[in-house]
């Protein structure tokens, strides 16, 4: 199947109004030796073939219906109300490109707008750009606004090490030509008040998670102070669905709050593709990457919407310009956007207090466990350390002989927490879960 | 038509979904940290379907009709690709499991590597990129790194043409490299008396678009890269343009070192009104081990009783991770779907048919149509949009007066080499009525041109709505939607 509609008359008029006897003779400008290569790719397929083939391939992974899931890290299996896929499968939605012709895009651009209201709103700043391509990436953009905005006499980033590992390591890919020097994350213990240390007249950002990555909440205010006393930019790496609950880092003196929108109503397929929430203060508008939605009124006084600020882009600036991002996550902002709709002031509150007391009833009943510790001193929102008595991963494979995807093994990314699990437990786990979580552990540290 | 925003349907105490009781005993909420203010909107489930059907229906899409948006690729998006990427065995992984559990997605994205490597003729690919632009900034990363690696550290310069895509040289600046111009001659390739000039032991690499942005493939490309590869710069391909290559020519064997797809482009994945894409990077054999962290490779051979175990695999010298996890699943899922139907010969078939067809417009529309660089064109070509004879019409005119015809309007203003471009790509997937219907619409409107030109300059009248001010929407920002909005009589 090539969803090619010519027929063999269609391609005989239309070679004959092009001038050319044969499909070949269309590529004369390539250079003879390498034209044509015999290719080593399979043979094509029809449409029934190719859904067995690959329903055969999906059978093939663990996924988390049909195990109770305790993995987070960064990425969450919430509930998903039917409504926002219904919508993501509107063909007008999805089949579309950037608005850039506004008179007929101005679904895609409402739904940007809603999405810059709804995040701005939700983090407690005064605007969101129309979304990057995920959390990390979000966060790199963030470094660069703050190395923009201080004209690059300020080349230290100070960086909490309970950031998400692969945020920081997006990060330090992105600004490896940059003669950066980038610190606070050497140690895993290092906390929101050490960071003030740090600061000092050459730093450009400073940036904390909430919840961190170990899934602790603290109060952010003493750091949003010092970073504004020594002049560096502030940013906060956020869980969205946390913030149904908690404290705004608008609140906190936050420049910059950036995080990933996946657990607004978009699945984990694999990690991705996500969206990237970033939002800021006014006085930063003109130097935040990535495309803006404004509104405005039509030729015939309606309102409407456009692609604003876009001098600052790179289709008009090139080499000048804010950032090289072209696109942004349309469709997962989309997602997000139905989903915080549909949930509403009251459903989001209630998701995100679910969540967290069963996180805290989960800890609670492991931290009795012989052999297990709860490892976080501070209150926590839906993910939290335990320190286990023996390796996270042997413990893990144990865990799916009762259908149990366990938590993240900390000692891959952290060596100072070899055999500590970060548990992470939202809406969708049942006590009865949790119940024989804790009776599996119990299990497995007595073999 | 305006539809209300979503905080205009709101009303106090209203819920749109229904969530099961807490089942556990309850904690305190911390203290001092729980917000007061949530300030969003209240509806129900049926407020959010409608609004949201009807933002829908102001959206022109492919599935609309003709979208012939130059260098955007906006082929037909095969719906059985939707319903794979939803398969729950899919879309219910999460990235962080053990590899070992999740090996039909290991199997599948390393299927996808080898396919792209092939019709690439690369040593290795990444599937991480989110996007073209996230590829280009990947490239250019990895071309750096190479240079270090080897010690050669004065290389900071990469050459572009100037028909390049913006995000060309904006990705050279944030890999931290400096930018230099190549002009283009008279037949829109390389100028290559101007590239001699700049060929030195300072050059990093040149990106190269090949077929070019004006849809032509470059006459001189092999010697352009020896120029470039003989003062030690590598070569990076943007492969914005691959349509026209399948099965065609394998930029590998041309000798550029590394180049991104789209697969949102060449391999039919929804655009999704400006995103999500994916933009892998393929790589010559010397920069295998540069590639983003991490690939998927085999790390098990197996045997005829045990299938092949899959790994994530950190390469040895890395430029690091460029997004969290391992790149957008769910739409490589779909390109995969794509190439396993089209398969060898139908990739080929994609290529000749977005040629046929660009070429067929072409033929029909070169007599009204100025065409500044005329000779057979690969999947699209630019004509301009203005006649001395019309002097007040511009290609913007033809544009919006396209939607009253029922079109997407070409991609216009760029290439800006050629005055008041129209790039017009139709793809394979449209049929030659529908590509007739397309060519009747722009011979009418070049004499609308002539004899009615009001018409034109007040397109378009037939949309829902009219010619945005673009110039109030940059002065008097409102970016998003603050209960003082709502407060004002005149926003209700």
């Amino acid at each position: 199947m090539t969803y090619i509609p010519h027929t063999d008359k269609d391609r005989q008029e239309m070679l004959a109004v092009v001038g050319v006897d044969r499909l070949d003779d269309l590529y004369e400008a390539i250079p003879e030796n390498v034209r044509f290569p015999d290719l080593n790719l399979p043979d094509p397929i029809s449409e029934m073939e190719v859904t067995q083939e690959l329903q055969a391939l999906s059978e093939a992974n663990l996924e988390v219906f049909h195990t109770s899931c305790f993995l987070g890290a960064g990425a969450y299996n919430h509930f998903i109300p039917s409504v926002v896929d219904h919508t993501l499968r509107r063909n007008e939605f999805y089949t579309a490109y950037t608005p850039y012709q506004p008179e007929i895009s101005q679904g895609t651009l409402q739904a940007t707008f809603e999405y810059q209201s709804l995040m701005a709103q939700l983090t407690g700043m005064d605007v969101s750009n129309a979304s990057h391509y995920d959390g990390a990436t979000a966060l790199a953009e963030a470094v660069i606004l703050a190395l923009n905005h201080h004209r690059g006499k300020r080349n230290k980033i100070v960086i909490s090490p309970a950031i998400h590992p692969h945020y920081r390591q997006v990060v330090r890919t992105y600004t490896q030509g940059m003669g950066l020097t980038i610190t606070g994350d050497e140690k895993c213990e290092t906390e929101p008040k050490d960071l003030v240390k740090m600061l000092d007249e050459d730093t450009a950002l400073v940036t904390v998670q909430y919840p961190d990555f170990f899934g602790n909440i603290t109060d952010l205010s003493a750091l949003g102070e010092a970073a504004q006393a020594s002049g560096a930019l502030f940013c906060v790496v956020i869980n969205p669905l946390a913030l149904g609950m908690l404290v705004p880092p608008g609140d906190f003196g936050a420049d910059i709050v950036v995080g990933d929108g996946q657990p607004l109503g978009i699945s984990l397929s694999y990690g991705g593709p996500t969206v990237g929430i970033f939002t800021t203060k006014d006085k930063y508008v003109r130097k935040m990457a990535g495309r803006l939605v404004g509104e405005t009124v039509d030729s015939r006084g309606q309102r409407g919407y456009v692609l604003t600020l876009t001098p600052r882009e790179q289709h008009i600036r090139r080499d000048k310009a804010t950032s090289n991002i072209c696109t942004n996550q349309g469709l997962m902002a989309l997602a997000s956007a139905v989903y915080l709709s549909v949930m509403g002031k009251q459903g989001l509150r209630r998701v995100a207090e679910l969540c967290y007391h069963k996180a805290h009833y989960a800890a609670e009943r492991i931290d009795a466990l012989k052999g297990f510790t709860l490892w976080n001193k501070h209150p926590f929102f839906h993910e939290f350390v335990i320190k286990c008595p023996r390796p996270v991963a042997e413990i893990n494979e144990r865990l799916l002989e009762w259908d149990i995807l366990g938590g993240y093994d900390l000692g891959q990314e952290y060596p100072d927490l070899k055999d500590h699990m970060l548990v992470a437990v939202t809406e969708v786990i049942a006590k009865e879960e949790i119940d024989d979580l804790v009776a599996a552990l119990e299990e497995v540290s007595n073999d | 038509m305006t539809e209300p925003l979503i905080y205009e349907l709101s009303s106090p105490g209203r819920k749109g979904v229904s969530l099961p009781a807490v089942d556990v005993p309850e904690t305190t909420l911390p203290e001092g940290l729980v917000r007061v203010e949530l300030p969003l909107p209240e509806v129900a489930e049926n407020d959010v379907v409608r609004h949201f059907m009807r933002l829908s229906q102001l959206n022109y899409s492919v599935d609309t009709g003709f979208y012939p948006l130059g260098s955007c690729t906006m082929k037909y998006n095969p719906k059985v690709n939707e319903d794979m990427a939803r398969l729950p065995g899919f879309a219910l992984t999460h990235p962080l499991q053990d590899p070992d559990t999740a090996q039909g997605n290991l199997a599948m994205m390393y299927a996808l590597q080898d396919w792209l490597m092939e019709i690439g003729g690369f040593a290795g690919v990444s599937l991480q990129p989110a996007a073209g632009a996230h590829g280009e900034m990947t490239g250019i990363l990895i071309i750096r790194a190479y240079h270090h690696d080897r010690g050669d550290k004065g290389r900071n310069k990469i050459l572009i043409p100037d028909s390049a895509h913006g995000t060309n040289p904006a990705s050279t600046t944030m890999s931290g490299m400096d930018v230099i111009e190549i002009p283009s001659d008279a037949r829109g390739n390389i100028d290559l008396d101007e590239l001699k000039k700049h060929c030195d032991e300072s050059v990093a690499g040149l990106m190269l678009t090949n077929p070019n942005t004006l849809g032509l493939f470059e006459e001189h490309v092999q010697e352009v890269i020896d120029l470039v590869h003989g003062c030690g710069g590598l070569i990076y391909g943007d492969g914005a343009n691959m349509n026209a290559l399948l099965g065609v020519v394998r930029p590998g064997d041309l000798g550029i070192d590394v180049l991104h797809y789209n697969l949102h482009k060449t391999f039919s994945t929804p655009h999704g009104g400006g995103g999500p894409g994916s933009g892998p990077v393929g790589v010559a054999e010397k920069l295998v081990d540069f590639l983003p962290d991490p690939v998927v490779g085999i790390v098990d051979e197996g045997d005829e009783d045990k299938p092949p175990l899959y790994g994530l695999i950190t390469p040895v010298k890395s430029i690091g991770r460029v997004k969290a996890f391992h790149g957008h699943f769910g739409v490589i899922l779909r390109a995969y779907t794509y190439m396993r139907m089209l398969g060898k010969s139908g990739l080929r078939a994609v290529s000749d048919y977005a040629v046929l067809n660009a070429n067929y417009l072409l033929a029909k529309l070169r007599d009204t149509y100025k065409v500044p660089f005329d000779r057979i064109c690969m999947h699209e070509f630019v004509a301009e949009g203005h006649w001395d004879d019309a002097p007040d019409i511009h290609a913007l005119d033809i544009a919006k007066r396209l939607m009253d015809y029922g079109f997407h309007p070409p991609t216009n203003y760029f290439p800006l080499i050629v005055p008041e471009a129209l790039m017009i790509e139709p793809t394979e997937t449209e049929s030659k009525e529908s590509l007739d219907v397309f060519i009747e619409a722009m011979l009418a409107i070049a004499k609308e041109a002539r004899e009615d030109p009001d018409t034109l300059k007040s397109a378009p009248h037939k949309t829902l709505f009219g010619r945005m001010d673009e110039v109030q929407a940059a002065r008097q920002l409102v970016l998003c939607c603050r209960p003082s909005y709502l407060d004002k009589p005149d926003n209700k």
